[in-house]
């Protein structure tokens, strides 16, 4: 039977109250069972070939690489799974899980929308309820992917509460959880909160890492010399560097938000600038004053735009594995429009603050070098920020 | 000073009520408790006020955010404390924070400070039992109690969470968070009698009790009954009376009149 660590070294563990513990540890117990159960596998995999398009394929950046002017840059395209992001693998893993356990009501949190999104997409498939916290700040701020959750039939609650953005919907939606333990399942949208939702979280993701790899082993030879990607909560970083974390001799990087910079007050970048406490039901790296109050984080990013960060991201930077670096608003949507021009491919705002540190490693690196990076997501759903960006720029 | 356990017997009654430290001020706090201490509460939970209370409603949220706002802090907590010690005052104070404060704080340093300021026992809302033995060792190092919460959900777990609790058990009435609601878990009767049948120390029942109806319907079944939202409500709705000298008196005498009203 399977068993799971609860910790990452000091990182992870449980600190959720009571009333939640036995939803946790059910849910646990549940998610055990079901790594026991190959018909739970061949589900999944069903959905993730049929349903959302996997196996995402590896495309090599030639004019990217070009332009870099120095080691060769791959994209893992989970841009091009169904919904327009690597979420939906966390979705359709969780709601199969949820199903399994009886439970019929889906609950979520969302930032910029794009778990929401993907939360109501399994919903309708798998014909459950989903109601998706949001906080009221974002809901204006995304009023599109408001518009597609309720047009996939699920509700979208608006959260009033503190700073109204991801990490408030994410406590209202704890709350949600708490009152309807009994028939409810809290989806959560990245590798963060009480055990076994990291370790679930990297489980359902992944496949994005050993896609990855055995593509760059197959169509070129061997295994990269860098892997990046991008890190919020850090859901697509874990899936990705999750297989490669034994090949020793592959340098990963992890990416936060350094929004308006690394010497202000607005960034998101827990792991570089925050330091251990418990957010969200979890010991890790978070952004907080000297009180121990939770500080609001910011990224251009609705994604990345969240003051904490996965357990296991604070342990890789801990042991020294994983190296993590912040990239701007700035430097970010210089890449954005970089991608675009060059490759025909507009990403999400997040994934190219891991593609603004490609291009950096790139240029310094040599032509043998080869630099695999995930590229998370789409930028359909940023069309708003994008334009408002580069007004004046760009007619 | 008595000790928390001690409390339900030498106390007038049975009510524990709670407030936000620092709302609508410090300086009003310090009135609230003493108050409080002369209608003859059991003890007084005092709330540190976190920015992201995932166990609270949103009461409880809105008056932390506001004494967030003025800055209020674990240290102005333990002044507020102290202060009510200075002037004489001894009812038994308990310090309710969420666990990041007090990790930021140090484990070891807020259990000396609290001991020095004359708090005799500690809820810390989003610490179960499996993540508690840190802060447990450091507390029981200065004499402080640990007051676990159960749920009617703890089911199995109600033994072994019971077996360290000091100073009293706290027993939330219903799933959710806290507030004024009419329910409670429908059974709370049963979940009452399990938590009283392995527990060594008193039982205290809370969340959503607001009415005098409810407080004497849950006397009837524990040792303590815990007041948290109703009366938070109650000051918020005399926020400006309470910080306007000339109203103030009314205002207090209003909340005063509020708690003899549960209690009769």
């Amino acid at each position: 039977m399977a068993k799971l660590e609860s910790r990452f070294g000091s990182f992870g563990g449980r600190f959720v109250p009571e009333t939640l513990m036995n939803a946790v540890l059910e849910l646990e117990k549940g998610f055990e069972a079901a790594l026991d159960d190959p018909t739970f596998e061949t589900e999944l995999r069903d959905l993730l070939r049929n349903y959302s398009g996997r196996p995402t394929p590896l495309t090599f950046a030639k004019r990217l690489t070009e332009y870099a002017g120095g080691a060769e840059i791959y994209l893992k395209r989970e841009d091009l799974n169904h919904t327009g992001a690597h979420k939906i693998n966390n979705t359709i893993g969780q709601a199969l899980l949820a199903k399994r356990m009886g439970k019929r009501k889906l609950i979520a949190e969302t930032g910029a929308g794009q778990h929401g999104v993907a939360s109501a997409t399994i919903a309708a498939l798998l014909g459950m309820e989903c109601k998706v916290y949001m906080g009221e700040e974002d809901v204006r701020r995304q009023a599109q992917n408001v518009f597609r959750m309720e047009l996939l039939g699920a509700e979208v609650i608006p959260v009033t509460s503190g700073s109204r953005t991801l990490k408030d919907a994410t406590n209202e939606a704890m709350r949600a959880w708490v009152a309807a333990v009994e028939d409810s399942f809290y989806l959560i949208g990245s590798a963060v909160g009480p055990h076994p939702y990291p370790q679930m979280v990297k489980y359902f993701q992944r496949v994005i890492g050993d896609e990855a790899r055995a593509q760059m082993l197959e169509q070129t030879g061997s295994l990269p010399t860098d892997v990046i990607a991008c890190v919020g909560g850090g859901s697509n970083a874990i899936g990705m560097f999750t297989a490669f974390v034994d090949d020793l001799a592959v340098k990963i990087h992890g990416v936060e938000a350094a929004g308006k910079g690394l010497d202000t007050e607005e960034h998101a970048a827990s792991l570089s600038l925050g330091r251990p406490g418990v957010l969200h039901g979890s010991y890790s790296y978070i952004l907080h004053d000297e009180n121990g109050q939770i500080i609001p984080a910011h990224s251009i990013s609705a994604g990345l735009d969240y003051p904490g960060v996965g357990p296991e991201h604070a342990y890789l930077k801990e042991v020294g594995r994983v190296r993590y670096t912040a990239v701007t608003d700035e430097q970010a949507m210089e890449a954005v429009k970089i991608l675009c021009e060059l490759e025909g491919i507009i990403p999400a705002i997040e994934s190219a603050h891991a593609l603004s540190e490609a291009i950096r490693l790139a240029s310094n690196g040599s032509v043998a070098e080869k630099i695999l990076v995930c590229l998370s997501g789409r930028g359909d759903k940023d069309m708003g920020t994008i334009r408002e960006y580069f007004k004046g720029e760009i007619q | 000073m008595s000790t928390l356990a001690n409390a339900f017997q030498t106390n007038i009654t049975n009510l524990i009520p709670y407030i936000v430290a620092g709302y609508p001020t410090r300086e009003v706090t310090i009135e609230f408790i003493h108050l409080l201490a002369s209608e003859g509460v059991a003890a007084i939970e005092l709330g540190v006020p976190f920015s992201d209370p995932v166990a609270d409603g949103p009461i409880i949220q809105l008056a932390a955010e506001k004494a967030l706002e003025k800055g209020v802090s674990l240290a102005d907590v333990f002044s507020i404390a102290q202060s009510v010690r200075d002037q004489g005052n001894d009812v038994p104070l308990v310090l309710f924070s969420y666990y990041n404060p007090l990790l930021s704080y140090g484990l070891k340093q807020v259990a000396e400070e609290a001991a020095k300021s004359g708090f005799t026992g500690f809820i810390v809302p989003d610490l179960p039992y499996e993540e508690s033995d840190a802060l447990r060792i450091e507390l029981e190092k200065v004499g402080i109690s640990l007051v676990p919460l159960v749920a009617p959900t703890s089911e199995e777990r109600v033994a072994k969470i019971t077996s360290t609790a000091k100073g009293f058990v706290y027993c939330v009435s219903s799933l959710g968070t806290t507030g004024v609601r009419s329910e409670f878990a429908s059974n709370l009767d049963s979940f009452l009698q399990q938590v009283r049948a392995t527990s060594t120390v008193p039982i205290a029942v809370g969340f959503g009790v607001s009415t005098s109806t409810q407080v004497q319907d849950l006397q009837k079944k524990a040792d303590g009954v815990i007041v948290g939202s109703a009366l938070v409500k109650r000051i918020m709705d005399l926020e400006q009376e309470l910080s306007n000298e000339d109203k103030k008196q009314e205002a207090l005498n209003s909340i005063r009149g509020f708690v003899k009203e549960l209690l009769s």
